[in-house]
């Protein structure tokens, strides 16, 4: 299995949509063909169409506010004492993370094919809350599925999807988490195919929405390749870039313009959710070697019995409460373009208590795993090392759950 | 030999009426009770399909999701359900069984593996629900060569050119989808106009016999009654879950509902 150069990586699957000849392709219902042969032929050629691009950037520049800040830590660089820390705040975006870029793309894509009726999945609440900003923004009607247990945990997020006057569906079955949502979202889809657009809340489901998420949030890397080249004259000898990862759509667009780059000179650390340390139910796929099997469409990791079914997941993150990863990431992983490690519930807490601690920064549960393993290996590396850590989401959401962990001076403080 | 699916076609058109096709989850509610809910129901079915439960359906709706989940939560495998296939055949060789589900636990079961234990089962055809044309066409080919039917879905969005290319490569049966929907949905269409997408795509290879399946229930089937062979799934799920909640024998009450249905094309 080989990544090639100059070839951007959502593109690089074959005819049926398969990375690396296995992973991703379109295991869908019939009825779901069609839809999706459609929306393939119209990304493919919007992609390349000036019109559209000026027309995405200008929204991106516009309404989702870019670029993001691509800022350093300096109090926790003193206090790691051994690589210098940055962070690109993504959660500058509008609306909060980076979910505003693929949601904004889709209802680009919405608008141009004449569908009246958006419809999509949400687990932390950001991928529906964004989905809910833009539809509105653009005229559509939004029909937002979410897991019972994600409504009870990030109510912050359901009032505004409500609020943007977007339909809020609870999802009982299953989990009644994120994976749920994504297929009864999948499921109202086909039923509904004729009048409404879907758009998947991460680089995961049938392969063109890997592509369209994945050629979405890229805006992240093209942002911080140019603040890199302003702060340093050059891409740095030694850059690290830490990014969380659930669904795959934060990291894969952190990373997607430094694909060709060595790995020697540019790493990517994916971070997975390791869930409570305590249980054995985790949302990490690629950490702890799941075996490759077909959730939502694509053959990707994913945790599941010997049988096939798939596997409950436990994080404190809605976020990265999922239990496959996108095709993309396996394709990253298998080529070992990336490394893959997890952070459990704890971790992830035991960062933020201690980014908030020294920054004016207060990530989200997700980026929290990605700033513990930065914070831990960045100890051991050297002061010109540079080290970059995605905080793609603010905590503002999670607030109930940061008070009922660590007390309320975690929440009121900042 | 001829496959049992294509005598069961032969002699409910000597009969002058559709085949009638039945739905129900393997494991549901019990091993032993879906054994004899099939037991009960094959003297008025004359095609058995058979759910593999799956916890992630991305195209059932929530009759068959509530038959599923209730199927796995009693611990139902791949392998018991083989053995309720094995159990059927020793009380009635002669009727056919499709397996009906998702690739994954195919995949996971190795589809060799999985093909050759369908073999010694019983199981005479299989619908994969998430496996469309081209993406089947290997599996489609490991099929034919164990005599084992596999079942293309033709939907209401599928375009003509694809419907001509799917028929071409497709074993003697099909299955039309009515509307677009998941399972379970209410027929939202009229009837004239599910025949008319219907006789469009028989005339494509009139020898393929086409069934008709989603949204159909004792209300609707005998309106349909032209077609080669009927599916009726949710609605006999429900039955099974209205029984359950009332403390009802699900094996008479389905029993009687296949029935029924089976007058209504008669
Ligand atoms: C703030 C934040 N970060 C990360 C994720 C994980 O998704 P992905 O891996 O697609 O970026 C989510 C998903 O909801 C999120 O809200």
């Amino acid at each position: 299995m080989k990544l090639k150069k100059r070839v951007p990586v959502i593109d690089q699957g074959n005819s049926l949509g398969f990375w690396g000849g296995k992973f991703g392709g379109n295991f869908v219902p019939e009825t779901l063909k069609k839809p999706i042969e459609d929306l393939e032929i119209l990304f493919n050629k919007l992609k390349k169409d000036r019109k559209f691009i000026n027309e995405r950037d200008k929204y991106f520049k516009d309404w989702v506010g870019s670029p993001t800040r691509f800022i350093k830590l300096e109090n926790l660089t003193n206090h790691i004492n051994g690589a210098q820390i940055w962070s690109k705040v993504v959660s500058d975006a509008n609306g909060g993370a980076h979910k505003i870029y693929n949601a904004t793309v889709h209802c680009l894509l919405a608008k141009r094919s004449g569908k009246k009726i958006i419809c999509g999945d949400t687990g932390a609440g950001y991928a529906g809350k964004m989905l809910s900003m833009a539809a509105k923004k653009f005229g559509l009607k939004c029909k937002i599925f979410m897991g019972a247990k994600d409504i009870a945990r990030q109510q912050p997020n359901v009032k505004a999807m409500k609020k943007n006057g977007a339909e809020v569906i609870p999802v009982y079955s299953g989990s009644q988490t994120l994976v749920d949502a994504v297929s009864e979202c999948m499921r109202f889809w086909v039923a509904n195919c004729d009048t409404t657009a879907m758009c998947v809340g991460s680089t995961v489901g049938p392969a063109v929405f890997v592509r369209i998420c994945g050629w979405s949030t890229s805006q992240i890397s093209r942002e911080l390749k140019a603040q890199l080249i302003d702060e340093f004259g050059s891409i740095p000898k030694k850059l690290k870039l830490y990014n969380c990862v659930g669904g795959g759509s934060s990291s894969f667009g952190f990373w997607n313009e430094f694909m060709d780059y060595d790995k020697r000179q540019v790493e990517f650390i994916g971070v997975e959710a390791g869930g409570p340390k305590k249980s054995k139910k985790h949302a990490a796929p690629l950490t702890y070697g799941s075996k490759i099997g077909i959730l939502h469409g694509a053959a990707q990791y994913v945790n599941q019995n010997s049988d096939g079914q798939i596997e409950e997941t436990e994080s404190i993150s809605a976020g990265l409460d999922y239990p496959g990863i996108s095709p993309l990431h396996c394709f990253l992983k298998d080529t070992k373009r990336a490394r893959y490690t997890a952070a459990s519930d704890e971790e992830a807490l035991s960062a933020y208590k201690l980014v908030t601690k020294f920054e004016k920064l207060r990530p989200s549960l997700e980026p929290s795993h990605a700033f513990f393993v930065a914070l831990k290996e960045a100890k051991k590396l050297s002061k010109d090392t540079v080290v970059v850590i995605n905080s793609c989401g603010d905590a503002y959401k999670d607030r109930g759950i940061l008070e009922k962990r660590l007390g309320k001076k975690y929440v009121k403080s900042n | 030999m001829l496959n049992p699916i294509s005598v069961a076609f032969k002699k409910a058109k000597a009969e002058n009426r559709p085949a009638l096709l039945t739905y129900t989850v393997a494991g549901d509610s019990s091993k032993k009770q879906s054994l004899n809910i099939l037991k009960s129901i094959s003297k008025n079915a004359d095609i058995l399909e058979v759910g593999v439960p799956h916890n992630t359906p991305v195209a059932d709706g929530s009759q068959i999701q509530t038959s599923a989940y209730r199927a796995i939560k009693k611990g139902i495998k791949l392998n018991d359900i083989f053995k309720i296939v094995r159990d059927f055949k020793k009380f009635d060789k002669s009727k056919p069984i499709i397996l009906m589900g998702y690739y994954n636990m195919i995949f996971q079961y190795g589809d060799n593996n999985f093909l050759n234990k369908c073999k010694t089962s019983g199981v005479n055809g299989l619908i994969v629900v998430d496996l469309p044309w081209p993406e089947n066409k290997d599996f489609a080919k490991k099929c034919k060569k164990k005599s084992i039917y596999f079942i293309q879905l033709l939907s209401p969005t599928t375009t003509s050119k694809r419907l001509k290319k799917i028929i071409k490569n497709s074993h003697p049966m099909n299955y039309f989808i009515s509307m677009l929907s998941t399972t379970g949905g209410k027929l939202k269409v009229s009837s004239k106009e599910i025949l008319k997408n219907y006789n469009m795509i028989k005339k494509i290879n009139p020898k393929k016999e086409i069934v008709i399946g989603f949204g159909i229930t004792d209300k609707t089937i005998g309106k349909l009654k032209s077609a080669d062979g009927l599916v009726v799934g949710s609605a006999i799920c429900k039955e099974i879950t209205r029984s359950l909640n009332s403390r009802q024998n699900p094996v008479t009450n389905v029993s009687r509902l296949v029935r029924k249905l089976k007058n209504k094309i008669k």
